[in-house]
């Protein structure tokens, strides 16, 4: 089982962790959309929010290693479109602003991330009366990501030992044929999880 | 192509937001209503079955590697309704729980990838593949959606990027445009020998799945209309200033000023714009939502009257 990069550090137990996930969703929100409309002749705020999530991050007991490596890799991905606003007038103001506001929100919502567990994000959901069908496609989705990542990196495993090739288009043969086989067996899976829900009452 | 925050304006947000709201809105309750309960949790799976999928790289050239998206390879496997729920929840899931694409931006993405990743590639797949019979026909059906549907998601991407004032139009959309071109044919070639394996070794499921769960007429309509809107929304005021082809040969062999002026359509819609707006932008853009209203009212009516009297 290797999948604790997904959510590892959301059920500890700081206090920033035990604050109800509601009040932690509307602040997220809130710091999001004030770091996306303020305007950026105001660095002031920015440096006032950057304090402040270093506080939480600091309140919060994660690892301060974890939340570096997650955000440069994140980073990457930004740096890719920012990179592309150089090529227009003013190129080097609007880079710069993008380039603050993205880290921002990148730092808010990996913080917001790893200090709230999903299942509590789907309980939240439900008070909102969103529906049961998509409430149930999440919670499946979130409690079987771990066990089809499992999946896919066994059987990925297993065809790398046994196969020799190098050649670009016999892997792609073989990459193909593994998520091939993954669909069939979810699809046997989601069979079986149905037959175990309706055993213990659902509908 | 998941866009972080910070990249889009409040009104690109609100208006990919709406869109995507109206989309999932309609693939639910299409998906609520034909659904069987046996399928339930199928959606849920499949949608783990994405995730896990796209964690495998696939070697490219040169040390860089690609992965599956994805909505295409859903969309046949288990109709357009269906894939638009599943890659949707997806990403709220990489959004809420990686912080990989904003949270804000979310609205933006599903309109991107789940919806017309879904609706494009779903429909795509069924008209080609109706026109092309036979195995071969079939897997090419899935190399056009898929390519088409990469295509056209970075495309739309690109545009809101630049209807943002983020980026300028004239480099987002060669940058976008050109790489997603590539990364359009790794898609189709991941998916087309991906359905190859599932028919090879389950071919019932392919048959069963979609056959079924096929989008009913009404929520066609809706997603015609949602992929229209979108696409004149946010491509249209960048493409509307270029001159269109005929224009440029016309200007070139200089029998443009020979051109005949039709008074009707210049009276009604001068150039596309529509007349009394000064931004020309937004004329651009309400003249384009119209255009595409009384085409499609006018595709309805014929469609209508040719159905009855066959």
């Amino acid at each position: 089982m290797r999948h604790s990069f997904l959510d590892r550090y959301s059920r500890l137990a700081s206090p920033i962790h035990r604050l109800p996930g509601a009040l932690k969703l509307a602040a997220t929100l809130v710091l999001l959309i004030s770091i996306v409309t303020v305007p950026i002749s105001l660095p002031g705020v920015f440096l006032g929010i950057f304090m402040l999530l270093i506080v939480v991050a600091f309140v919060s007991a994660i690892p301060p290693v974890f939340l570096l490596r997650r955000m440069l890799f994140l980073e990457l991905f930004v740096i890719g479109v920012t990179v592309l606003s150089l090529f227009q007038k003013n190129g080097i103001i609007i880079f710069t602003a993008l380039s603050v506001k993205s880290t921002l929100c990148l730092f808010t919502i990996v913080l917001f991330s790893n200090t709230t567990p999903f299942s509590e994000l789907l309980a939240l959901m439900k008070t909102w009366g969103i529906s049961g069908l998509l409430i149930t496609t999440l919670s499946l989705l979130y409690r079987y990501l771990f066990v089809l990542v499992d999946e896919t990196e066994r059987m990925h495993r297993a065809r790398t030992s046994r196969t020799f090739v190098t050649r670009r288009r016999a892997l792609w043969r073989s990459y193909a044929t593994v998520i091939g086989q993954l669909f069939v067996r979810s699809t046997e899976r989601a069979e079986r999880i149905y037959a175990a829900m309706c055993a213990r009452g659902w509908r | 192509m998941h866009i972080p925050d910070g990249f889009l304006d409040t009104k690109t947000v609100v208006m990919t937001g709406t869109l995507s709201l109206v989309g999932v809105a309609t693939a639910w309750r299409q998906t609520k209503k034909h659904i069987e309960p046996q399928r339930v949790p199928m959606l849920g799976i499949t949608a783990a079955f994405v995730f896990a999928a796209q964690m495998l790289n696939f070697p490219v050239a040169g040390g860089t590697s690609g992965h599956l998206m994805g909505a295409v390879l859903t969309s046949v496997l288990l109709g357009p309704n269906a894939a638009i729920i599943v890659i949707t929840s997806v990403l709220v899931v990489q959004c809420l729980l990686f912080a990989d694409g904003g949270v804000l931006a979310l609205g933006a993405n599903i309109f991107n990838m789940a919806v017309i990743g879904s609706v494009v590639g779903g429909f795509l797949y069924r008209g080609v593949s109706r026109v092309l019979p036979g195995e071969w026909g079939n897997i090419s059906a899935v190399a056009i959606a898929a390519w088409f549907s990469v295509v056209l998601s970075s495309i739309c991407c690109a545009g809101e990027l630049a209807w943002s004032g983020t980026v300028s139009w004239d480099a987002a959309f060669p940058a976008m445009a050109g790489i997603h071109a590539l990364i359009g044919v790794g898609e189709a070639l991941i998916t087309c020998l991906v359905i190859t394996a599932v028919k090879r070794s389950r071919p019932e499921l392919l048959k069963a799945n979609s056959g079924k769960n096929g989008a009913r007429t009404g929520s066609v309509i809706v997603y015609a209309l949602l992929l229209a809107i979108g696409l004149v929304m946010f491509i249209s005021p960048f493409v509307s200033t270029w001159p269109d082809g005929l224009e440029m040969v016309a200007a070139k062999l200089g029998f443009d000023q020979k051109a005949i002026q039709y008074p009707l359509a210049e009276e009604l819609f001068p150039g596309y714009k529509f007349p009394g707006l000064d931004s020309s932008t937004t004329a651009a853009i309400i003249g384009g939502v119209l255009g595409v209203l009384m085409v499609f009212l006018l595709v309805s009516i014929l469609s209508r009257k040719l159905k009855t009297r066959a």
